[in-house]
């Protein structure tokens, strides 16, 4: 697969309708987009395009402002500067009624589930539904029992969120976030903390999906070897910037020096191992008062 | 030297403008975040099944708290009234000053002390966790808005149940109060009753009290919503949230308790 198209930014918004219709066109882009939490920098000048009907992966060290990046294009976040634009929308300048339109058409799969811990399986998958459309009850269960049955817990309808392993509980959460046959697919780390069946679980259900279901997937992590396997396109963040992109192909030839520590693990290297100190030699030969 | 004295008083004068805005800064905001409960109320009230769940966690669970709490006081009451009028042979008074100590103040201000620590608390606690769990950011990014799924239910269930609770406290004081003062201590019965029908009006008595309940009911509700919605989403900030609920709530009921006695009882007794 070629690089995503350049960023072409384009004044006239596009129905959202026409999502799938033209895998080529980008669904999700942002340019030149900065966030900062009160002075600290999170995200300096990010410019990212995410073609429609594709997984692509954000990847980057804990704290590198991943997450952050998924909260702009829910429009939880507005950014300083830059623009995020979602199937030609600008995000940011939405009021919030056209927002709250905007996120039906989304999924989102948080780190760890999110899931209603007062409902079941079955109600919290059900819950968007009843919160969204009229639907008789007897489709509604229908319904749910489909989305249970895609991500194989069909017989786990009845438990409630704290029977469930952390794994099985991934997996609820991703049936409620296609409960509406999303456009736009968020996962927040959905490889954290799994055990590498379920992982594989995790890995294969997203591509299926997002194949089934005409799809756009961003996938958040730091699972650098999962995320080969299934993704489309990676984009590589480290201390707010874009550092390298590139498909899993490219990712596994690239002799970037970021790509290569990240992917082999290394310890140290462009991102280092030690927090910015002042000298270790001066610091333990200082006065102590 | 007069310099250094400069700066402090300098200091001094910006820490205190700092805290006055700061303070005045919160009040807006919480202000802010009532008017944006009270936007959602039709939707507390449409789908009606949310907040009569509200109200049976916060009003039917603290039941056996309240009326417990109501019948000893109302017992105490009794047994130490007694002792007071006896000397001015005036106890079959009894009645009376159970009753109006219990329906003006000690029903609303007691029953609210203990709805704040045991509902208020919780609700707190289940907001602030739902937010560290990121079930109310689930919530926004499923296009539901978590104030009128979450927090107008609770802020209604609060707000209706705080009378009824405060009119069982009082009632089972009252009957507490009868079970000391006529079973124990020997009053008449129809002195009791007689002089509390005669003493006790709807209004000013049962109406303001019933005012007043409704007044704790909604800070404690407000307060309580607003702590959970703005806690900190970490095991340390939900348990801060969850003590200043009860901090704040009992602080706030008894300054208000003092704010309305004063306009409502004092034209009509001392005046």
């Amino acid at each position: 697969m070629s690089p995503p198209a350049k960023p072409t930014p384009s004044r006239a918004a596009e129905p959202i309708a026409a999502w799938r219709v033209d895998p080529e066109v980008v669904a999700v882009e942002l340019v030149d987009v900065s966030f900062s939490y009160d002075v600290r920098p999170v995200l300096k000048g990010i410019t990212m395009t995410i073609p429609r009907g594709k997984i692509v992966a954000i990847m980057g060290g804990s704290g590198c402002g991943k997450t952050t990046i998924l909260r702009l294009i829910g429009g939880q976040l507005r950014p300083q500067s830059g623009q995020v634009r979602v199937g030609g929308q600008s995000v940011p300048d939405l009021e919030p009624e056209a927002l709250y339109d905007l996120r039906r058409k989304y999924g989102m799969l948080f780190q760890f589930g999110a899931l209603f811990t007062d409902m079941s399986v079955f109600e919290n998958i059900a819950f968007p539904m009843r919160e969204h459309t009229e639907l008789p009850e007897e489709l509604i269960r229908d319904l749910v029992l489909m989305k249970l049955q895609a991500v194989g817990l069909r017989g786990a309808a009845h438990l409630m969120p704290a029977e469930l392993s952390g794994g099985m509980a991934r997996r609820v959460a991703l049936a409620r976030a296609i409960a509406l046959d999303p456009m736009l697919v968020l996962y927040d780390e959905p490889f954290a903390g799994l055990d590498p069946i379920s992982l594989g679980v995790i890995g294969q259900l997203i591509r299926r999906l997002n194949d089934a279901l005409s799809i756009t997937s961003i996938v958040v992590t730091h699972d650098v070897y999962e995320s080969l396997k299934i993704v489309d396109y990676l984009y590589f963040v480290s201390e707010g910037r874009i550092v390298a992109s590139g498909t899993p192909g490219e990712v596994r030839a690239s002799a970037d020096p970021f790509v290569r520590q990240f992917v082999n693990g290394a310890p140290d290297g462009p991102v280092p191992f030690h927090y910015p100190a002042a000298s270790y030699r001066e610091e333990l030969l200082a006065d102590v008062d | 030297m007069s310099t250094d004295v400069a700066t402090g008083i300098t200091y001094w004068l910006r820490r205190l403008g700092g805290t006055v805005t700061g303070v005045v800064a919160q009040l807006g905001y919480v202000a802010r975040f009532l008017v944006a409960v009270l936007w959602h109320t039709p939707d507390a009230f449409r789908r009606i099944h949310l907040t009569l769940r509200e109200i049976y966690f916060s009003g039917v669970l603290s039941l056996v708290i309240i009326l417990m709490s109501g019948l000893f006081v109302g017992m105490v009451l009794s047994l130490q009234g007694y002792e007071t009028l006896k000397r001015y042979g005036a106890d079959e008074q009894l009645g009376i000053l159970v009753a109006l100590a219990l329906v003006r103040e000690l029903g609303p201000v007691l029953a609210g002390l203990l709805f704040a620590s045991r509902a208020g608390s919780a609700i707190t606690a289940e907001i602030g966790l739902m937010k560290t769990t990121e079930q109310l950011a689930a919530m926004e990014m499923m296009a539901v808005d978590p104030l009128a799924r979450v927090v107008a239910p609770r802020f209604w269930g609060g707000v209706i149940s705080m009378p009824l609770l405060a009119a069982l406290f009082s009632a089972c004081g009252i009957f507490g109060g009868y079970i000391v003062g006529v079973k124990l201590i020997g009053i008449d019965a129809g002195a009791f009753w007689g002089q509390m029908k005669a003493g006790v009006n709807v209004w000013p008595d049962v109406t303001n009290g019933i005012i007043k309940s409704l007044v704790f009911g909604a800070a404690v509700s407000l307060i309580a919503v607003f702590e959970g919605y703005e806690a900190k989403p970490t095991a340390e900030g939900v348990a801060t949230a969850t003590t200043r609920t009860v901090v704040i709530s009992s602080l706030t009921i008894l300054a208000l308790d003092f704010v309305m006695t004063v306009f409502m009882f004092r034209g009509a007794n001392v005046g």
